[in-house]
């Protein structure tokens, strides 16, 4: 059964026919032709097609595209999409926090949401007194970024890339 | 003895010149391929683990608006070649496998070939199946030879005599796991067949090699090579999975050449990779020592008991390391198989040596402990001299240096003591050596053109991630003798000159000596001052090769382990590598190297396993919720050292590859920090804290 | 994935209406196990219809004390969310053990009670589950049984050809701090309102494993109520995995500790990872209740819950190793909420 929605994908608001079983990942990669969100496991269990959904990092393969019909989308190519890379892309680069690249959008969603989520206080099982205000440290940035799973294991760089975005001199 | 560069370019920390794009999202990936109006495939895959296809009902499926192209094993296209059974795709009735592909479904959108690959409707005859491996079965049977043609067996000496006299003999035996590779990029291919084109078949493919993938699928579909183009610019990681064409690949091409004009994309789910993209084989080593009082081994021997597929062998070379690593007299290797109703085992990061430097590398930290040795000092103790296998001498070995920086950089020296605790962790410090052999292919071969004031060098080479974009410039750099922004490397390409796969470690010592003698015949041709369109080639088979030495790189990696006293988690804060790779081209890309392949480790040793569940006849923990690769909260401290080893034999670089090495070593490591810790000691990985709680208080 | 119909209508009556009124409806929410089995085939409805908007997404203040969570507000947000972070750690610690960053932000309040097993076999529409398929048969018998339950199963090995057997364990983290807190649903159904206490939501197996809960169909959960905890109480989630993120439980603890005077305490324990429902320990509580809780009390407080537990046999050893562990993570949860209530 299709369904007509319009989704604002790196600023541009684009409308489109899907069917009402298309994820958002699939609408975007395969409908859109926007393909900087990665499609890794589709179940929701590696994190590569992260995106900022509505300003907070999600998973658009575990999302029916008709249920987010009206959705602003940020991808990695969107945070560049000045032609400026975005300072947790330059901080990968200058860690060389990635290898293959296929993780790499994903994380560098998944950074931004987690400098954003730091901002605003919020906690995370590597925060050890719950009422005091996170701080970027190692086991912080490496717990809130699990969710990103990584085969090339460039973890060890990804956290101080993340860090470096963040202002903390790793 | 060769040439070496003399290196400008090469030993610069360069960023990857493909980071934009990657950080962006930008690089296409095959799925991505953006080609007009394509069409999705989705696989039919066996529910029987051994049988046969007795009746399928495409009609549900193919009532659907949308399905374009249902092909069966009745229907889909008769193959040109299928002496190799895993490729022989919808060939056969018989089931060999639970996951086989016994179909696919093209349609006008991915959600509809799904929905109509759940309605075929496939019948069988089902058979008992047999898929346990163990040592106790009658049917092992020793194959002709094992991957990479290593001998099946060796022998020196009387093993059995040296364990009966020794003053220390020690049997035990040890099991690593069923692994897979599990790329995050899925096995992928966007297929055109277009019979009315000059090259009617393109493919773009997530693939460790454009060329050995084309000379695959033309002899499997009966093509001319130049009929046939493969695609790679980027690859989403590989590990040997995506180094030989699966089956995925040839169903990709069928599909396509089913639906002519019409591009066909295919993307595995990480489900089905589980059972079609390869895996490395789970084995069981038993491992003989014997030594005198002061460390000197007098036998080493490993048996190695391991499975592979009834319908394909692939025979791992689990015990070959064991025949160079270590002096003794008295040796033996071999290896047998168990042919089961199981998926196609192949290859995975250091085949051979990863598994392989498991069982011996802990037997060595437990000999250490029957004799009170420093197990820093044991390995040291039985150094050889030269190769023990060939008798050559070493092109270069830094065995012994390796581990005794290492063990300055760690802090060896001030370990603590066994059960050691700190608050609630009980803590320990392991060792174990690294090694790889250093490998070059014998064919690829590379074009440099000059044009518009700038170097073109064009090779079918691959990056998985390994920089080769990157590291290919500051060779041809320093071959041609130019800036490193001089020269531009394509690669990637079956239109460019054929390149070997990257597998082995091989790949830039392969490539860049083509380079090289490409470089060198344009420098012979056209001097100092080219013209625009000046171009010459080179084969890596012009380069000098080296017979007379044994050539491997070798590592010691060190381990600090923390064990929760209450529940047995484990965790590693640290992991320290100090590596002898001959000349690393470029740091930056080589510490990535060394360090994913040692957090790859890592995460054998702790997760890893795929849980063959011989009730059902397949993985059971087949995606990636339950099959654990190593997150980010595991990672603590790892770092990458190395040697500034100068090896003038390897090739023209001096540079011995250096993607594997890193996850050779790790899990005996982590094994042996975890005993120390604990007292416990796990030979049978992954060490998952249920084997470590009748170790605690 | 079959195709379905997609409805978001504009009041949660009317959700309620349209779910009741058609068999094969389901409720969406942050979706991220509904879409996860709708790919898998687990879940095949003809209609999806989506309360992402309807409930409500506030976290407020209640008149007893308490906090009321609107079915809507994200795992995120009520884990970071002051009051829960100050009054019920154990629910933040709980939320925050779960899933990752980018799950929590879409797993809500109202879903996350609700995911259904992660069993391999209840995933794998190829082989027999009777909770997918009732009556199929169990494939986690002498499987792969390292997340299954070893308490609330009749046997360490039933009979995988019986209608009944199920082994599958309730994932969720929160819910086990939930039924530590004494939490209370409340539900919108086409019969009207009803509040049922957290600990009866779920169920174990019985005589129909494909039942997860008490829920009737159409029924809908619209906000959880946190009633006050005691004063001085102290609360605390720790959950064993095999990884150190992203992995669902081996066996967790959710615990509530209240000092009621020298020696003497009042416990409040549930497990999770180890029955198909989050499971209270009321054994081991009552032989808590009033004494001291040195590790001796609490390792005899365990045996006595345990008494009944079922090892299930299985691929790797099978699970057995379930029944050590839950009572060394007890004693070691309730040594460090004693130590922090000193």
């Amino acid at each position: 059964m299709d369904a007509e929605i319009t989704l604002t994908v790196d600023g541009a608001a684009r409308t489109l026919t899907v069917d009402t079983r298309t994820t958002l990942l699939d609408a975007l990669r395969e409908r859109l032709g926007v393909t900087s969100p990665k499609k890794g496991c589709d179940h929701g269990q590696c994190g590569a097609c992260t995106v900022l959904l509505d300003g907070d990092r999600a998973l658009p393969c575990l999302a029916l595209a008709v249920a987010h019909d009206g959705a602003e989308i940020t991808t990695a190519d969107g945070l560049a999409a000045d032609g400026e890379l975005h300072p947790v892309q330059q901080a990968f680069i200058d860690r060389d926090a990635f290898q293959c690249g296929y993780c790499t959008p994903g994380q560098v969603c998944s950074a931004v949401g987690v400098l954003a989520e730091v901002d605003r206080g919020w906690p995370s099982h590597a925060t050890e007194d719950l009422t005091a205000d996170p701080q970027l440290t190692h086991d912080e940035v490496a717990e809130r970024m699990s969710g990103n799973l990584c085969r090339c294991g460039a973890y060890v760089n990804i956290v101080p890339a993340v860090q470096q975005a963040g202002g903390v001199q790793a | 003895m060769t040439d070496l560069l003399e290196p400008r370019a090469i030993g610069r920390d360069l960023a990857r010149r493909d980071g934009v794009a990657k950080v962006r999202g930008t690089a296409t990936y095959a799925f991505e391929t953006p080609v007009e109006h394509p069409a999705y495939a989705h696989p039919v895959q066996a529910t029987v683990a051994r049988g046969r296809v007795t009746a399928v009902d495409t009609s549900a499926a193919e009532a659907l608006d949308g399905v374009l192209v249902v092909l069966t094993p009745s229907t889909a296209e008769r193959l040109a070649s299928t002496d190799d059974a895993e490729l022989a795709v919808l060939q056969t009735d018989e089931v060999g496998f639970r996951g086989q592909l016994v179909g696919v479904v093209v349609a006008e959108t991915s959600e509809l070939a799904r929905q109509a690959a759940d309605l075929v409707r496939v019948a069988y005859e089902e058979r008992q199946h047999d898929s346990v491996l163990s040592v106790d079965r009658d049917d092992l049977y020793a194959p002709e030879q094992v991957n990479a043609g290593h001998e099946t067996d060796t022998a020196e000496g009387d093993v059995g005599a040296a364990m009966a006299s020794a003053a220390v003999a020690l049997e035990r035996t040890y099991s690593t796991a069923m692994y897979h590779n599990n790329p995050l990029e899925p096995h992928a291919t966007t297929a055109l067949w277009d019979p009315a084109a000059e090259v009617p078949l393109t493919l773009w493919d997530s693939t460790q090699g454009v060329h050995p993938d084309r000379a695959t699928v033309c002899r499997v579909l009966g093509l001319e090579e130049r009929q046939v183009r493969v695609v790679c610019p980027y690859i989403g990681g590989g590990f040997g999975s995506k180094g030989t064409p699966h089956a995925n690949v040839v169903l990709a091409a069928m599909a396509a050449r089913a639906l002519p004009g019409r591009p066909v994309k295919l993307a595995l789910t990480r489900q089905q990779m589980f059972s079609l993209a390869g895996y490395r084989t789970p084995t069981i080593q038993q491992v003989q020592l014997a030594a005198d009082r002061s460390g000197r081994l007098s036998a080493i021997a490993i048996d190695v008991v391991e499975q592979t597929s009834r319908i394909k062998e692939f025979a791992e070379q689990t015990g070959v390391p064991t025949r160079m690593m270590y002096a003794s007299p008295n040796r033996r290797t071999t290896h047998r198989l168990a042919a089961l109703d199981v998926p196609v085992p192949s290859w995975m990061r250091a085949p051979g040596e990863c598994p392989g430097m498991f069982g011996p590398e802990v037997a060595l930290d437990e000999l250490a402990d029957e004799l009170g040795l420093d197990p820093v000092d044991l390995r040291i103790r039985n150094e050889p001299e030269v190769d023990p296998e060939t008798g050559k001498p070493w092109s270069s070995r830094h065995l012994v240096e390796c581990l005794r920086e290492g063990a300055q950089r760690f802090g060896w020296a001030d370990r603590p003591a066994p059960r050691h605790r700190d608050g609630a962790w009980l803590v320990g410090t392991g060792v174990a050596s690294s090694v790889y052999p250093t490998m070059r292919q014998a064919t690829s071969t590379a074009r440099i053109r000059y044009a518009d004031g700038r170097y073109v060098a064009e090779i079918g080479a691959a990056d998985l991630g390994t920089g080769t974009w990157t590291t290919l410039p500051q060779v041809a750099a320093d071959a041609l003798g130019v800036d490193v922004d001089d020269v531009e490397v394509r690669i990637g390409d079956t239109e460019y000159p054929i390149a070997s796969v990257a597998g082995g470690s091989s790949g830039l010592n392969t490539w860049g000596s083509a380079l090289v003698v490409a470089a060198r015949e344009f420098r012979g041709k056209f001097g100092r001052r080219p013209e625009d369109g000046d171009e010459a080639t080179g084969d890596v088979d012009q380069a000098a090769q080296d017979e007379d030495h044994a050539a491997y790189a070798f590592g010691a990696q060190f381990v600090e382990a923390r064990v929760h006293a209450d529940t047995g988690e484990v965790r590693v804060p640290r992991l320290l590598g100090v590596f002898a790779c001959g000349r690393i081209v470029n740091p930056r890309t080589a510490r990535s190297q060394f360090v994913g392949g040692m957090t790859m480790g890592l995460s054998m040793a702790l997760h890893e396993n795929s849980v063959w569940d011989p009730q059902v006849g397949q993985v059971a923990n087949h995606d990636l919720a339950e099959y654990h690769v190593t997150v980010n909260a595991d990672v603590g401290d790892v770092q990458a050292h190395w040697l500034d080893e100068h090896d003038p034999y390897v090739n023209a670089m001096g540079s011995k590859g250096i993607g594997e090495i890193g996850i050779v070593g790790t899990a005996a490591a982590v094994v042996n920090a975890v005993h120390r810790a604990t007292g416990v000691r796990v030979r049978d990985l992954p060490v998952t804290l249920d084997k470590l709680l009748t170790g605690l208080d | 994935m079959k195709p379905f119909a997609y409805a978001r209508p504009g009041s949660v009556a009317e959700a309620v209406r349209d779910v009741a009124a058609e068999p094969a409806a389901v409720f969406l929410a942050g979706g991220t196990n509904l879409v996860d089995h709708l790919k898998l085939g687990v879940a095949r409805p003809d209609l999806v219809v989506d309360v992402r908007t309807l409930t409500s997404r506030e976290i407020s203040d209640l008149p007893d004390g308490g906090l009321r969570l609107g079915a809507a507000s994200t795992n995120s947000e009520v884990a970071a969310d002051r009051r829960v972070r100050e009054r019920y750690p154990v629910l933040a610690e709980a939320l925050l053990a779960g899933a990752t960053g980018q799950l929590r932000n879409t797993a809500t309040t109202g879903g996350n009670p609700l995911q259904r097993t992660r069993c391999v076999y209840f995933q794998d529409v190829t082989t027999a589950c009777n909770k997918r398929d009732p009556g199929s048969g169990c494939s986690a018998v002498g499987g792969y049984t390292r997340h299954h339950a070893v308490l609330g199963v009749p046997a360490a090995l039933p009979d995988p050809t019986a209608p009944e057997t199920c082994t599958a364990t309730h994932p969720s983290d929160m819910a086990v701090a939930l039924a530590a807190l004494d939490a209370q649903v409340q539900v919108l159904g086409p019969a009207g309102e009803r509040t049922i206490p957290f600990a009866d939501l779920h169920r174990l197996p019985g005589d129909d494993p494909s039942r997860d809960t008490v829920l009737e169909h159409g029924e809908l959960i619209t906000a959880l109520d946190l009633p006050p905890l005691p004063a001085g109480a102290r609360s605390a989630y720790r959950k064993v995995r095999d990884r150190a993120s992203y992995a669902f439980a081996l066996v967790s603890v959710a615990a509530v500790v209240t000092a009621d005077g020298p020696g003497s305490s009042t416990v409040r324990i549930a497990l999770g990872g180890v029955a198909h429902k989050p499971w209270r320990a009321t054994r081991a509580e009552q032989v808590l209740r009033g004494g001291p809780l040195t590790e001796d009390a609490v390792r005899a407080a365990m045996a006595a819950e345990l008494a009944a537990a079922q090892p299930q046999p299985g691929i790797d050893g099978g699970n057995g190793f379930k029944i050590p562990l839950l009572t060394r993570t007890v004693v070691a949860t309730l040594r460090e909420l004693v130590e922090a209530t000193r």
